[in-house]
C-alpha cells in the first residue's frame, strides 16, 4: 500500500533532481546579481539590490552589447532560415542522390564551432587564408575579415551559417517530408501554380516546424559564444561584444561576479521572453494546422 | 673508485670544484659524460639533503595545475629527484595557455582543495591575493624550519622579487611596504627585439635602437622584402597586447598608466606625452603590421616570425628564442637585440611577464607545497632547466653566470646574451597594480584597436578611454 503510495513520487524524483539542479545555480545567479560582487575586492562586497541592472541599463557598453547580440541573432537566423529551406525544398524528393547530398551537409554541424571558427580563422587569414586568395581574384584585395571593425560581423555571421544551415535543413527537411500529400496532388490536379503552391499550401503547413527550428536557432544564436570568442575575443573594439562573452570576460578574467550574474539574468530575462512568444506562436500555428487538415 | 668519484661530486655541488675541472677529474676515472649528469644530479640532492630535513613531508602527495609551457616540461623532466630528495609524491594536471586561467580562476574561486601548487603571472596574484586565496611567502622565507638555508632568495633577481610582491592597497608600490610576498619567480621574459637576419642581410639593415629606427626598418621590410610584413605584434582585444612591447616602449617614454593623487587612481593614458605615444605606435601597425593585427596574440606574433611571414617582433624574448628552433622554417636565422623606444632614454625599460609558483590558500599541506616550490624554485633545478631543458629566462643570478647555460645561448642565439644585459637592470613590472587590471588593461586594448581601425582618432580614443576607466575606477571606489 505504501509503496503503491509513494511510486509516483519516486518516479518523479529524477525530474525533481535535475529541477533542482537546474534552478540552484540560476538562483545563486539571481542572488550574486544583487550584490556589487569582485573577487579581487572581497572588501567592497555588498548588496545593492537591483543596483547592479540599474547600472547596467546607464552603460552605454551594456546597449552596444545588446545592439550586437540582437544584430548578430537576428542576421545568423534569418539566413539560416533562407538557405535552410532553400535547400531543404532541393532535397525534398526522397532520391539516392538527395539522401547522400543531404547526409553530406550535415558534415559541419559536426564540428565544435570553436573548431570550426579556428578553421575560419585560418582560411581567413589576409597573408596565406585561400578565402582571402579567392577574394583577391574577384580584385577585392586587403579585406580584414575579422580583424575590421567594418567586416568582423560578416565573418562570424559567416562562421555561424557554415555550422549552423544544416540544422535549420535538417528540420525543414523532416518537416517537409511529413506533410500530407493530399493538398500538393489536389494542386497539381488543378494546375495550381508552384509558386501559389509554395505560398499557401507549403509554407503554411510548414510554419510550426519553421517556428520551432527558428526558437531552437534564435535560443542557441542569442547565448553565441564559442565562434566569436575563439575568433575575435569580442573585438576589434568592442564590435561583438555579445552577451555571453561580456559576461564570460566580467567573470573568468575581470573576477566580477555581481555584473557578470546579472547580464545573465538580463540573458535569462530575454531568452525566457522569446521562448514564451515563440512557443505561444507554434501552439497556436499548430493548432490552426491540424485544423486545416 | 667509488669513493673518488663521490667525492668529487661533493666537492662540485658545494662549489669548491668547477664544472669543466670536474668533468675533466671524471673522464680521467674512465666516466663518460651521460654517467657524469647522473651522478652529479644525485649529488646535488645529497648536498641539498645535507642541510635541511627534506624528507619531513615524506610520504605526501601533492597536486600541481600546470600550464603548458617549456618551463613546466623543464620541472617534470626533474621531477624524479624532487621525488628522490623529498619522499614525496607529485601529480599535475597541465592545460594549454587559452584555458589555463579559466581553470585556476575556476579551483580558487571555488575554494577546492583539489590543487596546492600552481603556475601564475604576476598580474594575476593582484585579484588571487586580495581576494584570501593565495598564501603569503614572507612567513614562510623568514621561518629557517621551512626554508633550507641554501635556497638563496636573494638570488632571484631584485626586480622580479619585488614584482611579486604587492600590499594589495591599490597604486601601492610592488615589493613596497607591507607587500605580500604572493607568488615566488620561476622564470620571466623580457620584451625586445628578435628579427631575421636573413631579411636583415638582404635589405641591408641593422637593428633599430629606438621607435623612430623602428618605424623606418618595419617599413623598409614591408616595402622592399618582397612578401614579409615589417613588425609583428599583439594586437587582440586582451590585456596580453598591452604588457609586452607596447608597455615597454610606452613606459621608455616615462609614461604610466595611472597617476596617484590622494590615495585616488586617475587614468594617464590620454596627456600629450602619451597620445605622441600612440600615435606612433599606431602608425606603425597600420604601415607595418601584420593585416589582421587585431586578431594576434603572442601565437600568432611568434608563428609569423618563425615562418618568415615578419621581418621581426617586438615582444617576449623567449617567444623569438622558440622560434629559432623547431621545426620552424627559420630556424637559426633569428637574432635578438635590446631596444630603448625613447631616443633620449638612458636604456631599455622592459615591462616583463613573470612566470611564478604561487600556493593555494585552500591546500591541506601548505608546508610540503613550500618545500616543493623551494625545490623548484632552487638553484639546482634551474640549473638543470637552463642547461638540458629551455628555461631560457631563469629567474636567478647564478644561472645566468653559468658558463654552460651561457655558452649554450651565445652558441645558437645571437644577441640575446646582450639584450639581457642591456636590459635587465631596468626590467620590470611598469603597471601599477590594481584590483580592476585586467578589465582596463583589455580595455585600453580594444581603444588600440578602434584607433588602429580609424573608428577613432588617438586623441579622442585616449579621452574616451579615460573617462571611462576613471567612471570604474570611481565606482569601484579606487578613483
Amino acid at each position: 500500500m505504501f509503496l503503491r503510495r509513494a511510486l509516483p513520487y519516486v518516479l518523479s524524483l529524477p525530474a525533481l533532481l535535475v529541477c533542482i539542479g537546474i534552478l540552484v545555480p540560476f538562483f545563486t545567479a539571481a542572488y550574486y546579481s544583487l550584490q556589487r560582487y569582485n573577487l579581487a575586492m572581497p572588501g567592497s562586497r555588498e548588496f545593492v539590490w537591483f543596483g547592479q541592472y540599474l547600472d547596467l541599463l546607464s552603460d552605454p557598453d551594456f546597449w552596444v552589447t545588446v545592439r550586437v547580440s540582437a544584430t548578430y541573432a537576428i542576421t545568423t537566423v534569418g539566413l539560416e532560415l533562407l538557405l535552410g529551406l532553400g535547400i531543404a525544398l532541393l532535397l525534398h524528393e526522397r532520391t539516392r542522390f538527395n539522401n547522400i547530398v543531404s547526409i553530406a551537409l550535415l558534415l559541419p554541424l559536426m564540428t565544435a564551432p570553436a573548431i570550426a571558427s579556428l578553421m575560419w580563422k585560418l582560411m581567413t587569414n589576409p597573408n596565406f587564408g585561400v578565402l582571402s586568395w579567392l577574394i583577391a581574384q574577384v580584385g577585392i584585395h586587403d579585406f580584414r575579415w575579422a580583424s575590421a571593425p567594418g567586416s568582423a560581423m560578416f565573418t562570424v555571421v559567416l562562421v555561424d551559417i557554415w555550422v549552423y544551415t544544416p540544422f535549420m535543413m535538417v528540420l525543414l527537411l523532416a518537416g517537409l517530408r511529413s506533410l500530407p500529400p493530399q493538398p500538393f496532388e489536389a494542386a497539381r490536379l488543378d494546375g495550381v501554380a508552384p509558386h501559389f503552391v509554395f505560398f499557401r499550401i507549403t509554407l503554411p503547413m510548414l510554419a510550426p516546424y519553421i517556428v520551432t527550428a527558428t526558437l531552437f536557432r534564435l535560443l542557441d544564436s542569442i547565448q553565441q559564444f564559442d565562434i566569436v570568442y575563439a575568433m575575435t575575443q569580442g573585438g576589434p573594439g568592442d564590435s561583438l561584444m555579445l552577451f555571453q562573452v561580456r559576461a564570460y570576460l566580467d567573470f573568468f578574467q575581470y573576477t566580477n561576479v555581481g555584473t557578470s550574474a546579472a547580464l545573465m539574468v538580463v540573458l535569462w530575462a530575454i531568452t525566457y521572453l522569446l521562448s514564451h512568444v515563440f512557443i505561444k506562436q507554434w501552439l497556436r500555428l499548430r493548432e490552426r494546422t491540424h485544423g486545416n487538415s | 673508485m667509488h669513493d673518488k668519484i663521490q667525492d668529487l661530486a661533493t666537492a662540485f655541488c658545494n662549489g669548491r670544484l668547477g664544472r669543466r675541472e670536474l668533468v675533466r677529474r671524471l673522464a680521467g676515472l674512465g666516466l663518460a659524460l651521460g654517467s657524469v649528469e647522473t651522478l652529479l644530479n644525485a649529488a646535488a640532492t645529497r648536498a641539498m639533503a645535507a642541510d635541511f630535513d627534506w624528507k619531513k613531508h615524506k610520504g605526501t602527495s601533492l597536486r600541481l595545475l600546470l600550464n603548458k609551457h617549456p618551463y613546466a616540461d623543464a620541472m617534470i623532466a626533474d621531477l624524479a629527484n624532487f621525488k628522490a630528495l623529498t619522499g614525496m609524491e607529485v601529480t599535475y594536471d597541465i592545460f594549454p595557455e587559452d584555458v589555463y586561467f579559466d581553470k585556476v580562476t575556476a579551483a580558487l574561486s571555488s575554494r577546492s582543495t583539489q590543487y596546492d601548487v600552481f603556475m601564475t603571472g604576476a598580474y594575476q596574484t593582484w585579484q588571487y591575493g586580495p581576494a584570501g586565496w593565495l598564501v603569503d611567502f614572507n612567513d614562510y622565507l623568514k621561518d629557517p624550519a621551512k626554508t633550507a638555508p641554501n635556497y638563496g632568495w636573494d638570488d632571484i633577481l631584485p626586480n622580479l622579487r619585488a614584482s611579486t610582491a604587492w600590499s594589495g592597497k591599490p597604486g601601492a608600490a610592488l615589493g613596497g611596504p607591507g607587500a605580500h610576498q604572493w607568488a615566488v619567480p620561476w622564470g620571466f621574459e623580457l620584451n625586445n627585439l628578435s628579427y631575421n637576419q636573413t631579411i636583415f642581410d638582404k635589405l641591408k639593415l641593422t637593428p633599430p635602437r629606438n621607435m623612430e629606427e623602428l618605424m623606418a626598418v618595419a617599413a623598409k621590410i614591408t616595402k622592399d622584402a618582397g612578401g614579409p610584413y615589417g613588425i609583428g605584434v599583439r594586437g587582440s582585444r586582451s590585456w596580453a597586447t598591452i604588457h609586452p612591447g607596447f608597455l615597454s616602449a610606452y613606459s621608455n617614454y616615462g609614461q604610466r598608466d595611472f597617476t596617484m593623487s590622494g590615495g585616488k587612481l586617475k587614468a594617464a593614458m590620454n596627456t600629450p606625452e602619451s597620445k605622441a605615444f600612440h600615435k606612433l605606435w599606431v602608425q606603425m601597425i597600420q604601415e607595418s603590421g601584420p593585416k589582421n593585427w587585431a586578431t594576434y596574440t603572442w601565437y600568432q606574433v611568434g608563428t609569423d616570425l618563425g615562418a618568415g611571414a615578419s621581418g621581426m617582433i617586438y615582444d617576449a624574448d623567449i617567444l623569438g628564442y622558440f622560434m629559432n628552433g623547431g621545426d620552424n622554417r627559420e630556424r637559426g636565422h633569428l637574432a635578438y637585440a635590446p631596444i630603448a623606444a625613447n631616443p633620449a632614454a638612458s636604456g631599455p625599460t622592459s615591462n616583463v611577464w613573470i612566470w611564478s609558483l604561487a600556493m593555494s590558500n585552500f591546500s591541506r599541506q601548505k608546508d610540503a607545497g613550500w618545500t616543493f616550490i623551494q625545490w623548484a624554485s632552487g638553484t639546482d633545478h634551474l640549473l638543470f632547466g637552463a642547461r638540458k631543458n629551455d628555461v631560457v629566462n631563469p629567474v636567478r643570478n647564478t644561472v645566468w653566470q653559468d658558463a654552460e647555460f651561457k655558452e649554450r645561448i651565445a652558441k645558437s642565439y645571437p644577441g640575446y646574451l646582450n639584450q639581457y644585459d642591456k636590459t635587465a637592470p631596468d626590467a620590470k613590472i611598469y603597471f601599477t597594480p590594481q584590483p580592476l587590471f585586467f578589465n582596463l588593461t583589455t580595455e585600453w586594448a580594444a581603444s588600440l584597436q578602434r584607433m588602429v581601425a580609424r573608428e577613432v582618432s588617438v586623441d579622442e580614443g585616449l579621452d574616451k578611454l579615460a573617462d571611462s576607466v576613471n567612471r570604474q575606477l570611481h565606482q569601484a571606489g579606487i578613483g
